[in-house]
């Protein structure tokens, strides 16, 4: 049996030596698969936060990951434009900086999770689940209302949002970039998962009542955990619209945030690197699989049910027969 | 804004509020029943729809596709509890999301790849294709007003099942104390049977009963789905009356939304804008009813409370 | 005589028809064990549900250390001092012991909402949760998970947990239950000394501890308490001789 934390070093090097591998053999798109990959996975950190570490199913996290990416693409549509996104009570200018536009992405979609997480915490179970996606949902129509910015037809970004001292045009230093930000929101992900926070996010899940006991109150601490999983799942939002060069309501739809939940149980609920053995897994699945069936879907939908009926714990659980060490 | 279209709308709103009833009720009695979230529900809508439209395509007769939709979906219904639901019945959440959320990509590819992609349409039956006068001079269309004496015909019969029947007996049984039914030697694996293959040919009418106003095609469950999942929140899990209810409520929010809000605003701002504002509005009405009701009642309507 | 640390007064709550405390009145001294029983279905369960705030009482209210806390839910009550204990465990099964510890060390610091720094490595929390289940005796088991523990282990853990809250009063919920002579006694060594920190609220079927260390004893039945006193008073009571043996032994 493989131990957990060296399949994470396994793990993170491939993704890291595949689009190295593309770039030598001048295959770019495997640059862009890993990208998609690490993008993908970046969402499912956040997710997982919510899911793995606190147990709460969320059906409506594309939300978050559309806020990140119109957050994208409104700022990119004006500054390509030259035309302001408000002139009143004060002038605001679209932009093309990354940073400034991850910054505007977190934000926003802290915002919304804060908004439908305040409302659909009072509930749990079933509840908690039909709630995330109606108001996963309520975004959808909002932004497919949205004649200013495309209605269903979304947003263009003409050039890729610009990173100082980078070329984002070239596919590598793009990867490069979302890998980081993949490293950093990992590191964030392991760092809360350990803190006092984690700890009693953690009990809640498996024991509300000891929690409450202890004098905690559950419902704050999944309300800040479901804005860090938002905001994380918002950045990537972000990342995928620069990816794309494109924005549209199919990134708020309720069957992604399906896939996001399908990513992590993939890679195995609360590990820390499930989501990005998930996010390798279903992009794998989803090109050659794709490849070889325009109907790809049912074997995904398929095995998928396998997974669930006879192999619980993912594929990281599988591999490590459940040891976390 | 004239009394007759205001008319019009409102019976546009319990025409959809009936036909949400039909797929909500279905769901609703599994939640309740079963402890199961069965994201899948949409996709008997669609089975239901297809195989009325390809029987009522392949013979001519409307009445034949109704019937097919509602076996096909009631056969889909059984195959899928018994090889797939019943697994899931003691586990968590998470699992039956995940399992049910399979489920819709092998139907929705499945149909994909039996019928293509391009739509199917189902036609009117010729009775009910030209509108009906009422006295004063009102006309509304036969056919949606077929769907909704429909709607309300089977809703009094599943009020008459729960409430008068054995069978209903057992269902009330079984969403109090799903042991003590099992104890008291009911065959609690047909009654989920039943349950489901019953809440399935109701989603399979509902799909049948729509195909005609819309085109039938792979996903039209899905937005149905969602709609069905916000009337049992407003409603309250396993209330039947609740389901009802909010169906209605819902059914007239968004027609009425769409219809009004509009023109509300209208009266405040230059038309374009109106029409913007308030159909961005209009979209988002029946969640902010959802969010209203979450606040006040976090069970629902009809919910037991806490 | 000095001022009771948990006070209540006139507690009642109906279950629809059925009256499951009525007009409870009970005090918790320094220094003292105050042990409830009763039948079974008396009404001790929803009598610790109303002093630890996870039920509300229809009438009447509850005081700890002097002040009304009949509004403050389980974790309002927690926050003021009163630490409890489950008959039912309520660990955190997927945690280790520590970490369950650690849990309560947690919630005492008031410092739940630090995000980047590991629990584990804090020493002030690590030492807290540690000095707890070295007093129970679990200290050996700190690693283990939670779910591997013997029922026994996980009473003893429930304890632990409360002591690392540093309460004022104890509310513990028949923390003997699935210890087993050796261990049964053992705990009621503890408890017997533990009663000098913060005095102890006991609820317990098990008649020999109770009646070897409780400095009094309220009997519970049918949501009353029909008799409060020494362990001599309460043998001696005829109306407790009824409600456990029947009419007859009167």
């Amino acid at each position: 049996m493989i131990r957990e934390r060296h399949l994470n070093a396994l793990v993170l090097g491939a993704l890291l030596a595949l689009p190295l591998w593309g770039f030598w053999a001048e295959a770019p798109f495997m640059i862009t698969l890993a990208t998609r990959a690490a993008i993908l996975a970046l969402a499912a950190v956040g997710l997982n936060l919510a899911l793995g570490l606190g147990g709460l199913v969320s059906l409506g996290h594309a939300a978050f990951f559309g806020v990140g990416g119109y957050a994208a693409g409104i700022l990119a549509l004006h500054a390509q434009s030259f035309t302001p996104m408000m002139t009143w009570p004060i002038t605001i200018q679209g932009t093309t900086s990354m940073p400034l536009i991850w910054l505007v992405a977190v934000v926003a979609s802290a915002l919304a999770a804060l908004g439908i997480g305040a409302l659909s915490l009072r509930t749990s179970g079933v509840y908690f689940i039909m709630i995330t996606l109606a108001f996963g949902q309520m975004l959808y129509y909002f932004a497919v209302a949205l004649p200013a910015y495309g209605g269903e037809d979304g947003v263009s970004i003409y050039v890729r949002n610009a990173f100082p001292g980078l070329n984002t045009l070239r596919p590598l230093p793009f990867f490069a970039i979302c890998y980081v930000l993949l490293g950093l929101a990992l590191l964030l992900s392991w760092r809360i998962s350990v803190s006092p926070f984690g700890l009693a996010l953690s009990a809640a899940r498996q024991s509300e009542a000891r929690v409450r006991t202890v004098g905690i109150e559950p419902y704050r601490l999944r309300l800040v955990a479901f804005v860090i999983s938002g905001a994380i799942t918002g950045l990537a939002g972000a990342l995928f619209a620069d990816l794309n060069r494109f924005v549209s309501p199919a990134m708020l739809s309720w069957h992604l945030s399906g896939e996001f939940i399908v990513l992590v149980v993939l890679g195995g609920v609360g590990r820390l690197l499930g989501p990005v053995v998930g996010a390798g897994l279903f992009v794998f699945l989803e090109h050659w699989l794709g490849g070889v069936s325009d109907h790809w879907m049912i074997f995904l939908g398929a095995a998928l049910l396998l997974v669930v009926l006879f192999a619980r714990g993912g594929l990281i659980g599988g591999l490590t027969a459940g040891s976390r060490s | 804004m004239s009394l007759s279209l205001l008319l019009e709308q409102i019976l546009n709103g319990l025409q959809l509020g009936v036909m949400l009833f039909l797929m909500s009720a279905g769901l609703t009695l599994v939640f309740g029943v079963m402890g199961l979230i069965n994201l899948a529900h949409g996709s008997l809508y669609m089975i239901g729809a297809f195989a009325a439209a390809a029987v009522a395509g392949a013979t001519g007769s409307f009445l034949l596709g109704l019937g097919a939709a509602l076996a096909a979906a009631a056969v889909a219904g059984v195959l899928v509890e018994t090889l797939v639901i019943r697994r899931l019945y003691a586990r968590d959440h998470l699992d039956q999301v995940l399992a049910t959320f399979a489920l819709i990509l092998i139907f929705s590819e499945g149909t994909r790849w039996l019928f293509g992609s391009f739509p199917l349409y189902l036609d009117i039956p010729a009775p009910l294709k030209g509108p009906v006068t009422f006295p004063g001079g009102f006309a509304y269309p036969g056919y949606r007003l077929a769907i909704i004496t429909i709607g309300l015909a089977v809703a009094l019969a599943l009020f008459w099942l729960i409430a008068r029947t054995r069978v209903g007996v057992r269902i009330r049984a079984g969403q109090a104390d799903r042991e003590m039914v099992a104890a008291l030697g009911v065959n609690i694996a047909r009654l989920y049977t039943m349950v489901f293959a019953l809440g399935a040919a109701l989603a399979g009418l509902a799909g049948a009963l729509v195909g005609a106003l819309q085109s039938v095609q792979v996903g039209m469950g899905e937005p149905v789905l969602i709609l069905a999942f916000v009337i049992i929140v407003i409603g309250g899990i396993g209330s039947i009356r609740g389901a009802f209810v909010a169906s209605i409520l819902v059914g007239l929010t968004d027609t009425l939304g769409r219809f009004l809000l509009p023109l509300a605003f209208g009266m405040v701002m230059e038309p374009s804008a109106a029409n913007i504002v308030g159909t961005a509005l209009a979209s988002m009405a029946i969640y902010i009813l959802m969010a209203a009701v979450l606040v006040v009642r976090p069970t629902g309507l009809f919910g037991a409370a806490t | 005589m000095t001022a009771p640390v948990v006070e209540l007064r006139g507690l009642s709550r109906r279950f629809g028809a059925v009256e499951a405390a009525r007009a409870v009145t009970l005090d918790l001294r320094p220094g003292e064990i105050h042990a409830l029983i009763g039948p079974n279905g008396a009404g001790k369960s929803t009598l610790i549900g109303l002093t630890a705030g996870s039920l509300r009482p229809d009438a009447g209210s509850v005081l700890l250390g002097g002040e009304d806390v009949t509004r403050l839910d389980a974790v309002g009550r927690a926050r003021k001092g009163l630490g409890r204990t489950f008959q039912v465990s309520s660990l955190a099964m997927e945690l280790t012991v520590l970490e369950n510890a650690l849990l309560g060390a947690v919630g005492r610091s008031g410092q739940v909402m630090r995000l980047f720094r590991s629990a584990l490595c804090d020493r002030d929390l690590a030492l807290l949760a540690r000095a707890a289940l070295e007093r129970v005796g679990l200290v050996e088991e700190a690693d283990r998970r939670t779910a591997d523990l013997s029922h026994g282990q996980r009473r003893l853990l429930e304890v632990a947990v409360a002591l690392t809250l540093e309460p004022r009063a104890f509310l513990m919920d028949e923390p003997m239950a699935g210890l087993g002579a050796e261990g049964s006694r053992r705990l009621t060594g503890f408890l017997d000394r533990l009663r000098e920190e913060a005095p102890i609220l006991l609820v317990e079927h098990d008649m020999d501890a109770v009646f070897a260390i409780a400095d009094r004893i309220s009997v519970l039945c049918y949501g009353e308490i029909i008799a409060t006193g020494t362990a001599e008073d309460i043998r001696r009571d005829p109306r407790v001789r009824i409600a456990y043996l029947g009419d007859d032994a009167a």
